[in-house]
């Protein structure tokens, strides 16, 4: 393939997102989207950003973050702070270029010693931070303390949603399959070969906890004006875990997958919504399901592709993949082989 | 076994997922329910689902509104503002409902208002107390009401109280920097205390996490004489204060407000005997000679299987005024029902009788309930 910008693959991904984008927009137009499926959507599209930037940070580079609340919780505020005296689409601009910068900012003051510790040691390292943030929110003047912003102006709109999720997305994905993404991957592979082949392992952990922390001010931004009122518990660390769900769920390492959990969990969350206490009953049934049939998440590593998409295997295998899941082809196949059970 | 637990959860999920669809009939008021089902403000959502349970069921064998069943819709915020919204556009443009009641806090009902107001369907909030879940401060949102009193009118009473009935001149301010709850009416109640002629002699602050007074309380005994302690927290914290105050010897008065009441309050301040001249504010009491209570508390605990709180009492009232909108309106229409609600005159609830100001906030009188031994020995009624 020859490397420019406009190369065939491109164009047709470029054709496919808007054809997408004019669909949803049909939709909403004729009124088969309802208000209250668009607040569903918004939903998905906030998080299946969040998911495929902490995707980057875990899935891609292997860091394990859970302080990523915290980044959303920048944006938000900073996104809050200038609407309120610039309740316009110029005003969520700024708010959001000055959010990305202070998250850009904390982030390398945060990765730069804490990325140097790994497994538990960064969980808990990067919990804490995502504290920190949340507790400097807490006592500051400017975001009105314990009881957030409320009335913030509504500036959602599909086409705006949907250009951040595009750009989120492809920036994701460029970053994964550039120069810098094999070195992440190579640090997740094997941290110590990956520096003895001369990768600066520090430089791109930075760069990707950057990138994570950015995506998430981004759409910290997005869900201050989607959703009328931030306080500083919405960024507690049930949220960092709520998106951190996502990631494993969608399988860590697939953007893909991400996009898809989102998509999911976006929809399970909906259907039982009647049911009002017994949904987070069955939502944490399924993820358990999921887990227990499917530990590599719903795609594993692997992404999305023209070729896959386009190929009618793919839809076989994810239908065969389906009926297997529903008929417990695991534990038929477990039980007649041993007669003991599943074994792993 | 275990394919047979896996079995049934899937049965489990497909049936849920059919219940889901199944439609209502057309001849039914259906009022939709958005409260803390799940989530850390759950303790308050539950006994409002219970309480309002119970109105409607009541309602219902009475012969309905206007002649039509009432069918209630719940639907759980999980605590969570984005949820809270979401609900809320459901119940207004999917479900039709008439009117929609909740959130049980604030937070999750300031982010469902501006939901309300655009949607044009009336919303009342049993127990979002602060100031600005009906109003943003120079315009009322022409859809949101509350049933409660707001926190700044609960200072203003806790104040009036210690001045008069108590009478006393010189007071000592506690309370927690982490809330806004507490920092309102930490600051009101030492207004309304100086406006009343008397001294704020020490204000001490603490932040969520701390369990250990001592230290804080030694400073205000160190700061001069006073002869009434007010603690602003809910009863978590207030309850450990108490006990730790009258451990080191302080014996004058403690008011506090509504977050006080609390089944814990007894076991966290070490012992009934700590718990003697304690007196706090809130909407509703058990002690209550009016029949229409005696009548609640037995409804209640004989449905709910628990005794009622304060929040199942102003859910049943929120219930019960909205029937009267209805029928002041003769229409289900949200629109003409929010302009009935809105004019509502000298409603007579449970929780006091409810008029509207021009913020959407009740005129309502407040209860002081005395604690001796830790059991509500008097109410006293304080009209505003």
């Amino acid at each position: 393939m020859k490397n420019t910008f406009l190369n065939k693959k491109n164009l047709t991904w470029l054709i496919l997102g808007v054809a997408f984008f004019f669909l949803i927009q049909l939709l909403i137009q004729v009124g088969v989207i309802t208000p209250y499926y668009r607040v569903t959507m918004y939903w998905i599209c906030l998080f299946a950003i969040l998911g495929v930037s902490l995707n980057v940070i875990i899935g891609v580079t292997g860091q394990f973050s859970l302080g990523h609340a915290g980044f959303m919780s920048i944006g938000a505020y900073s996104a809050a702070v200038v609407l309120r005296s610039m309740p316009n689409l110029t005003g969520l601009f700024i708010g959001m270029a000055i959010g990305a910068l202070i998250s850009l900012f904390v982030s390398m003051v945060v990765a730069i010693p804490t990325l140097r510790l790994k497994g538990d040691y960064l969980a808990i390292a990067t919990l804490g931070v995502g504290e920190i943030i949340r507790i400097v929110i807490l006592n500051m003047k400017i975001t009105n303390g314990a009881s957030g912003i409320s009335n913030i102006p509504y500036l959602i709109s599909w086409p705006l949603m949907f250009f951040f999720v595009f750009v989120s997305i492809m920036f994701s994905a460029n970053f994964k399959n550039s120069a810098i993404g094999r070195a992440c991957i190579s640090i997740k592979e094997d941290e110590i070969a990956s520096e003895a082949m001369g990768i600066n392992t520090t430089k791109y952990k930075v760069m990707a906890f950057m990138f994570g922390a950015l995506i998430a001010s981004l759409a910290g931004a997005l869900y201050a004006t989607t959703y009328y009122v931030i306080k500083p518990e919405t960024f507690g660390i049930n949220n960092s875990i709520n998106i951190l769900v996502i990631v494993v769920f969608g399988g860590m390492g697939s953007l893909t997958g991400s996009a898809v959990a989102a998509i999911v969990l976006g929809i399970i969350n909906n259907v039982f919504q009647p049911l009002a206490e017994w949904r987070m009953i069955i939502y944490a049934l399924a993820l358990i399901v999921i887990m227990i049939f499917r530990p590599q998440g719903l795609l594993g590593t692997s992404e999305a592709s023209l070729k896959t998409i386009f190929s009618l295997d793919t839809y076989k295998n994810a239908l065969k993949g389906l009926i297997d899941l529903v008929t417990l082809k695991k534990f038929r196949v477990a039980a007649a082989s041993t007669g003991k059970g599943k074994q792993r | 076994m275990k394919r047979i637990l896996v079995l049934v959860a899937t049965a489990l999920l497909v049936l849920s997922g059919l219940t889901a669809c199944t439609s209502t009939d057309k001849g039914t008021i259906k009022i939709g329910v958005n409260v803390e089902l799940t989530g850390e403000a759950a303790v308050y959502g539950q006994p409002e689902k219970k309480a309002i349970e119970l109105a409607v069921k009541e309602i219902n064998d009475a012969g309905g509104i206007l002649g039509k069943q009432v069918e209630a819709i719940y639907y759980d915020t999980k605590t969570d503002g984005a949820e809270s919204t979401s609900n809320v556009t459901k119940l207004a443009t999917e479900d039709k409902v008439v009117a929609i009641i909740g959130a049980a806090i604030s937070g999750t009902t300031m982010a469902a208002a501006p939901v309300a107001n655009q949607y044009q369907v009336p919303m009342i909030t049993p127990s979002g107390s602060n100031a600005k879940v009906t109003n943003d401060g120079t315009t009322v949102y022409p859809f949101v009401y509350r049933a409660c009193f707001i926190d700044p009118f609960q200072g203003v009473v806790i104040a009036n109280f210690s001045s008069t009935e108590l009478g006393a001149t010189k007071a000592a301010v506690i309370g927690s920097s982490s809330s806004d709850y507490a920092k309102d009416l930490a600051t009101i109640f030492a207004d309304q205390f100086e406006k009343n002629g008397g001294t704020v002699v020490a204000e001490e602050y603490y932040t969520d996490t701390d369990t250990d007074f001592n230290a804080i309380l030694t400073k205000l005994q160190n700061a001069g004489e006073f002869d009434v302690l007010f603690i602003a927290d809910y009863a978590v914290r207030a309850g450990l204060i108490i006990g730790q105050a009258r451990t080191a010897g302080i014996t004058v008065p403690i008011v506090g407000p509504d977050g006080f009441e609390s089944p814990d309050l007894v076991a966290l301040a070490g012992g009934a005997d700590k718990v003697n001249d304690v007196y706090f504010s809130t909407h509703f009491s058990a002690l209550s000679e009016d029949q229409a209570v005696k009548d609640f508390i037995a409804a209640y605990t004989a449905s709910a299987g628990e005794a009622p709180s304060a929040l199942s009492a102003l859910a049943y009232d929120t219930v019960y005024m909205l029937k009267q909108a209805i029928e002041d309106a003769d229409s289900t229409d949200p629109v003409k029902v929010n302009t009935a609600l809105e004019a509502i005159k000298d409603f007579k609830g449970i929780t006091g009788t409810i008029n509207f100001d021009e913020w959407h906030n009740p005129i309502k009188s407040a209860i002081i309930v005395e604690l001796v031994n830790g059991e509500q020995a008097s109410a006293t009624v304080v009209n505003p």
